[in-house]
């Protein structure tokens, strides 16, 4: 295509930094141009690309703008409409070091108020961060040449410690954040198995814990052995929708269209959860491992893991797990022997919740706006790229690896414990579980506290009272209740907290998170913000009962209407607070 | 022929080809559903969700404007709920977007008992902004954008193939942008007026057209419109005269034209001041 630049260039090291994604300039003689097929088959590398640019310069440049749609054959117009979705890309000039501090539910219910209100202006403020178990959180990063650059997240943190960060202390190593789960040491565990001990860093460590038997027996026993041990298992996909995984792979396996991919949604980013983080950095390997074995039931050759950007460890992990098993033979053209070929290539988000949203992650994958499609078609048939894809959350993978290596079903289920507790941390338990016994596994309430709700299943899921403090955690006792485990948040909020400023912050989370592209979530998540600050500030538009007929009418359109599940569960948490807890 | 899909409409039964999407569905037992951003030219963009029906068996409603029917459906187009969100989705636009050059959305608002007042106080956000009025043939009112995307498919693989504008931002500051909020002259835009062809609110418009609403002599009333043939190049295509007070005000493609298909070029679109040349008038008569 063509493509009309505006005249202003890119930097050398702007030009260098895109280079590093998408490879050397091709020389440009004479009349040959740099079009058709190389181009487009580049298209995907858009993201990694600005990725490039933001973290040697800061920001993302007119003058870069330019040189990519050059490069890729895209128009300017819309790489700046990329660019400028993502939260954590800029497209202004910005300090070299940004402090993005978290100021989300967890956080605040574990005390994250006072930090913020003296830190003020001087950081950026943050939806989750996935650190919910250390009481404050931070992510510090700096752009600048390679040996300069820092991106780490910092946990507890004190104001202090930020102001040192703003004032140029240089934060704590990326591992330092890095603490076992709580019921490390514990027997019997069997998602966390390897994550609540030591950290494993290499293939023949891996496989001395008994890592890679489930792939092995995989690749003896073909994708239908895969396909019925998982379905046996009767495994629901554990990133809040609990679809079941055996009916996903194998639409895929049968899907006529080729290629096929596998595809790891590591982009854990709603509110109060974080067992994927935990997961994936104390134990990339088998989160490789399960997705080479989606690969393998799925008639897949490449997979894609795509990690939300909040989480420089466990970016820094996988991919060094990557580079590992390449070398040992369990990723790339020979995947335990010939026969297999599968490799994998890391993706990081950029600051986009909807981005969990499978087909916005596709659409981000392809180095487009995080805007979800409509559906159907559904990913099996038509994924990334356009091609039947399997998209699995990353606990779901894990579980995967279980039943192949035990049997049986898949009966234990990783729920995120944060708030007024103890102990918070990721825990696994029997489904069925309480929630009383789970908060109780996590030490009880702090001393002194009562419980006053709980957060369950995160921004998207609802607010419980005390009373229901007998749920079962199960898929089926939780929709029989009219609640959803969701992505296994439970934030627990103690009576010192003011319940109206949690549900402001929730629907502030979804205005600020929605994508903007259907009209009943773009405006509708603003109308119920502004609605529940009337009616929370003892100024109602016209009486009470209009703000609550206006809010219900707002989440019936959105729950009704909108394209995706962002959209549709905006106002389950506001409505079930309206109700007076469900 | 392949085999024909049957499904119910508000109880009545018909037959579709497959590929048939329920928005034809529906048309064929003569019930119109509204639409927004749907355009015929284009591929469905999705994003207006004024078209939702009832899907029985499905979690949400559905749009009918891209959804292809399946055997069995069974459909209601004027259910309570389908009612609801419509009006809500009238009312949500209506609050935050200028639709006062809309009247199909306000006939709409009406219809469906909209009152999209009762979300509006002085601190509720609204995309209000400054007019764009950055070149000669065009302005740009982003108040009257309600985000329906069709002028970023026209601009796009739609029809122009320029890519001047696209969606930037996100959520409720999302908007219709070049890069870096660049003037148009700036921009890749070839000036084909495709985009403003396919507007539905006027938040694209003839510089003329906004010129005379600006001094107030804007009148419907006084205009007629004259179908003929583009004097330029050899394609031929039809334009549609708009013309007030012996003066053409605005080109436009004509509706349902099958070759031109809502597009035009700079030429077609926009050079039209020599027919009104004084010099010309006086050597034709």
């Amino acid at each position: 295509m063509d493509v009309k630049l505006s005249g202003a260039t890119a930097s050398d090291v702007e030009r260098a930094a895109v280079a590093t994604v998408l490879g050397p300039e091709p020389p440009q003689a004479g009349r040959v141009v740099r079009a058709g097929r190389a181009q487009r088959e580049q298209r995907h590398l858009l993201l990694p690309a600005l990725h490039a640019l933001q973290d040697s310069v800061g920001w993302v440049s007119r003058g870069a703008v330019d040189h990519l749609a050059e490069r890729l054959g895209v128009a300017p117009a819309e790489i700046y409409g990329v660019a400028s979705f993502y939260h954590l890309l800029a497209t202004e000039p910005q300090p070299a070091l940004a402090v993005h501090v978290c100021d989300d539910v967890a956080c605040r219910a574990a005390g994250a108020g006072a930090l913020l209100g003296q830190l003020g202006e001087a950081v950026q403020r943050s939806a989750c961060l996935g650190l919910c178990d250390r009481g404050s959180a931070a992510l510090v990063r700096r752009s600048g040449p390679p040996g300069e650059r820092i991106d780490v997240a910092v946990a507890p943190v004190t104001a202090l410690q930020v102001a040192g960060f703003l004032g140029g202390e240089a934060p704590p190593e990326l591992a330092a954040a890095d603490i076992p789960p709580p019921q490390a040491g514990k027997p019997g565990l069997r998602l966390l198995r390897r994550a609540a001990g030591e950290v494993i860093t290499t293939v023949d460590d891996y496989e001395a814990a008994g890592g890679l038997a489930a792939l092995r027996r995989a690749l003896e026993q073909g994708p239908d052995w895969v396909l019925a041990e998982v379905k046996a298992a009767a495994l629901v996909g554990r990133g809040g929708a609990a679809f079941p995984t055996a009916r996903k792979w194998e639409a895929v396996l049968r899907a006529p269209s080729r290629p096929h991919y596998a595809v790891c949604n590591a982009d854990e980013s709603e509110t109060g959860t974080f067992k994927d983080r935990v997961l994936l950095e104390r134990d990339a390997f088998a989160v490789l491992e399960s997705l080479a074995i989606a690969g393998f039931a799925t008639g897949s050759e490449h997979g894609f893991l795509y990690v939300r950007d909040e989480y420089p460890l466990a970016r820094a992990r996988l991919q060094a797990a990557i580079e590992a098993l390449r070398q040992a033979g369990w990723l790339g053209a020979a995947v335990g022997g010939p026969g297999f070929a599968f490799d994998v290539e890391l993706r990081r988000g950029a600051g986009a919740y909807i981005c969990g949203e499978e087909t916005a992650l596709f659409n981000s994958i392809e180095g487009r706006r995080g805007e979800p499609r409509n559906k159907p078609p559904f990913p099996v048939e038509s994924g990334l790229f356009g091609q039947p894809t399997a998209v699995n959350n990353v606990e779901t993978l894990v579980a995967v690896l279980e039943a192949l290596r035990v049997g049986g079903s898949a009966s234990t289920k990783l729920f995120c414990v944060s708030g007024a507790v103890v102990r918070p941390g990721v825990y696994e338990v029997e489904l069925g579980t309480t929630l009383q016994a789970l908060i109780e596994l996590a030490g009880g309430l702090q001393p002194g506290r009562r419980l006053q709700a709980v957060l369950l299943g995160g921004a998207a899921g609802s607010l419980v009272g005390p009373s229901r403090l007998d749920l079962e955690l199960s898929f089926e006792a939780a929709r029989a209740a009219g609640l959803s485990l969701g992505s296994g948040a439970v934030v627990v909020l103690d009576e010192s907290l003011d319940l109206s400023e949690v549900v402001l912050r929730i629907a502030r989370f979804f205005r600020e998170e929605s994508c903007g592209q259907c009209v009943p979530c773009r405006v509708g998540t603003v109308r119920q913000e502004e609605a529940l600050r009337r009616l929370f500030s003892g100024r109602p538009l016209g009486s009470r009962e209009d703000e609550l007929v206006r809010l219900s009418d707002v989440a019936e359109v959105m729950r009704d209407a909108s394209i995706c599940g962002l959209g549709q569960t905006a106002a389950i948490a506001v409505q079930s607070a309206l109700r007076g807890l469900s | 022929m392949s085999a024909e899909l049957a499904l119910s409409i508000d109880g009545r039964d018909i037959r579709v080809a497959p590929g048939t999407t329920l928005r034809e569905a529906c048309q064929l037992v003569g019930t119109e559903i509204p639409t927004l951003c749907f355009n015929p030219n284009f591929t469905a963009a999705n994003a207006c969700r004024l078209c939702v029906v009832e899907l029985e068996g499905a979690r949400t409603l559905v749009p009918a404007c891209s959804r292809a029917v399946e055997s069995g459906m069974r459909i209601q187009t004027a259910s309570d709920r389908v009612r609801h969100s419509r009006r809500l989705v009238l009312e949500l636009l209506g609050s935050s977007v200028d639709l006062s050059l809309a009247p199909d959305l306000g006939e709409l608002l009406r219809e469906y008992g909209g009152r999209p007042e009762r979300f509006s106080e002085a601190g509720s956000a609204t995309v209000e902004q400054p007019v764009k009025v950055d070149n000669e043939l065009y302005v740009r009112d982003y108040s009257r954008c309600v985000l329906c995307y069709r002028c970023v498919q026209a601009c796009g693989v739609e029809a122009q193939n320029t890519f001047a504008i696209w969606v930037s931002g996100r959520g409720f500051e999302a908007r219709i942008s070049t890069e870096y909020d660049a003037p148009l002259p700036d921009s890749a835009c070839v000036y084909c007026g495709n985009c403003i062809e396919v507007c539905p609110t006027g938040a694209l418009m003839f510089k003329s057209e906004f010129d005379l609403r600006a001094a107030g002599t804007w009148d419907e009333g006084r205009q007629s419109t004259t179908t003929t043939i583009c004097s330029y190049c050899g394609v031929g295509c039809s334009l549609d005269l708009v013309v007030q007070d012996n003066q053409i005000v605005r080109v436009n493609s004509p509706e349902g034209n099958d070759i031109t298909l809502g597009n035009l070029c700079i030429k077609g679109r926009f050079g039209h001041q020599f027919v009104s040349e004084p010099k010309r008038r006086e050597r034709s008569s």
